[in-house]
């Protein structure tokens, strides 16, 4: 059996970051990808917060194929009739370092992988692991294709749905409340006209969230991210509202609506549909996340849950690309004792308690249970919406007081919903 | 106005290359169990459909390897793997 001294199974964001940190420290490290080339089968929605991980990989960012920069938070509560947008624009979004990109990921996949080889990491494509070779209950290797290789350790970076995690017995819940699916097009168009469209200059970019209608009040909402010559439009909803919460809408006539959407025909308007694609997500936090590490095996990237939705932010890829490096660090600090078993590889959750990773997802844990909040996609963006229509409204005839014009709809009832909904923030 | 684009010429856009085999199964005797009827809600591409008899069945061209199904029905009802390495969905964007 040939051996490496790492074995990562998956080419995305996280195991390319381990790969890419151990080649650097001249460990023998194999990666192995089932699709064509590294890229091939993942999805994003998508955006990459730089500055969490940009000391860990110096050197890499100046030339990395990153889509543009974000200037532009939006979000906008889309009502049924109506929509209320709230636009955020700062100086320290203009300024580099830029604190966020749209990515795709095809593009920087391939690209990242082609830094780990540089680096001296080896790569297969094509190539899906099958099993994991185990002997008296440790991890020693994998079988992919037919063939066996053996390694120290083996980093399970293969995605939500994780079935080497599972096949060490690492992975908790397969809970559907716990996982959200996301899903969108990617709409060309030329670059003069997205920078016309959303008023930007240069490579500067605009993210937008959507909620309410867009899920017809299911968790979840729209999303749309500027890239260099094309846009990302998609939606993401809670599977478990999806499967369940009335009305019952197949998940692709969302998208569909969406589209039809005036605020957002006006943007996608002859642009051209290239790609389809779709991905589950794990949203659980703290709560579904199985055991990070076991003998001669770590977890990493979404394949240990490592991706969190806040409401104001959606994040992901750097949890995959922090913990890709920290695994390589957990693996680095193993090997100087010479114990790869759960025992000497236990370092790695140390490491990950002492960053940012594991300290977001301790601060957020009640996060999913204080956002899954049905009033929040439907009720709210509603009320917001008749409040502002009121608002503006002119008339025929004398126009109303604006104490009496809020106090229409912020009724006694309303306003003690919302103090239940400050109520529930305050966790998060 | 952008043109209307179904869901089928959506999935058209996408590459794929063959399978060697199906990837998900719907397991033997679980085609009317109650969880599979999910699918056909959940799968962003329409993959799944229920026939004259209460079958639920899927056609698995176009499958977009999201998991949603298996997570939405279960491993009980679903034999679910990946598509064997260079083969199923290649995405270009991402």
């Amino acid at each position: 059996m040939e051996k490496f001294d790492v074995i990562v199974v998956g080419a995305g964001l996280a195991g390319l970051a381990a790969a890419y940190t151990l080649a650097q420290e001249n460990l023998e490290v194999l990666v192995l990808e089932k699709g064509d080339y590294p890229g091939a089968k993942n999805v994003t929605g998508g955006r990459l917060y730089l500055h969490p991980v940009r000391e860990l990989f110096p050197g890499l960012w100046d030339k990395a194929p990153l889509e543009r920069h974000i200037v532009r938070e939006e979000v906008a509560l889309m009502a049924r009739e109506r929509s209320v947008t709230m636009s955020y624009a700062g100086s320290e979004l203009t300024q580099p370092p830029f604190p966020s990109f749209s990515i795709l990921r095809a593009k920087f996949d391939r690209w990242l992988a082609q830094q780990a080889e540089k680096k001296g990491a080896m790569l297969i494509n094509k190539s899906r692991v099958d099993e994991l070779i185990l002997e008296n209950g440790r991890v020693i290797g994998v079988r992919a294709g037919g063939d066996e290789l053996g390694a120290d350790v083996v980093i399970a970076a293969d995605g939500v749905l994780s079935f080497t995690a599972a096949m060490a017995g690492l992975r908790k819940d397969q809970d559907p409340k716990h996982f959200a699916v996301g899903f969108k097009e990617v709409i060309e168009l030329d670059r003069g006209i997205i920078e016309d469209r959303f008023g930007l200059e240069g490579d500067e970019g605009a993210a937008r969230l959507f909620m309410g209608e867009v899920t017809k009040g299911k968790f979840g909402g729209g999303f749309l991210y500027t890239n260099k010559t094309s846009l990302s439009l998609g939606i993401v909803v809670g599977i478990s509202d999806l499967m369940n919460a009335a009305p019952a809408i197949p998940a692709p006539q969302l998208l569909d609506e969406f589209k039809l959407r005036p605020e957002i025909a006006r943007l996608i308007r002859g642009g051209e549909t290239v790609e389809y694609s779709a991905h589950v997500i794990p949203e659980g936090g703290l709560k579904s996340m199985g055991r990070l590490y076991g003998d001669g095996i770590l977890v990493v990237g979404d394949a240990a849950g490592f991706s969190m939705n806040i409401g104001v932010t959606v994040r992901g890829m750097e949890y995959a690309l922090a913990s890709g490096y920290y695994a390589a660090q957990a693996v680095i600090r193993a090997r100087e004792k010479g114990d790869f078993t759960s025992a000497g590889l236990q370092v790695y959750q140390q490491i990950l308690e002492e960053s940012f990773v594991m300290k977001d997802f301790r601060n957020f844990k009640e996060s999913l249970d204080v956002l899954e909040y049905p009033p929040l996609f439907n009720h709210i963006p509603e009320l917001a919406g008749d409040l502002l229509r009121d608002l503006y409204a002119v008339g025929p005839g004398p126009k109303e007081r604006i104490y009496p014009t809020l106090r229409n709809h912020l009724t006694m009832g309303e306003i003690w919903g919302l103090i239940k909904l400050g109520r529930r923030m305050m966790k998060i | 106005m952008s043109e209307p684009l179904g869901l089928k010429a959506k999935l058209g856009l996408d590459v794929f290359k063959a399978y060697a085999r199906p990837h998900i199964l719907i397991k033997t005797g679980m085609e009317k169990d109650p969880r599979l009827k999910k699918a056909i809600l959940v799968c962003p591409a329409g993959l799944y459909d229920e026939n004259d008899a209460g079958e639920v069945e899927i056609s698995i061209d176009g499958c977009l390897e999201c998991g949603t199904c298996l997570l939405a029905c279960g491993s009980e009802v679903l034999d679910w793997q990946y598509p064997v390495g260079g083969t199923g969905v290649q995405f270009r964007f991402g």
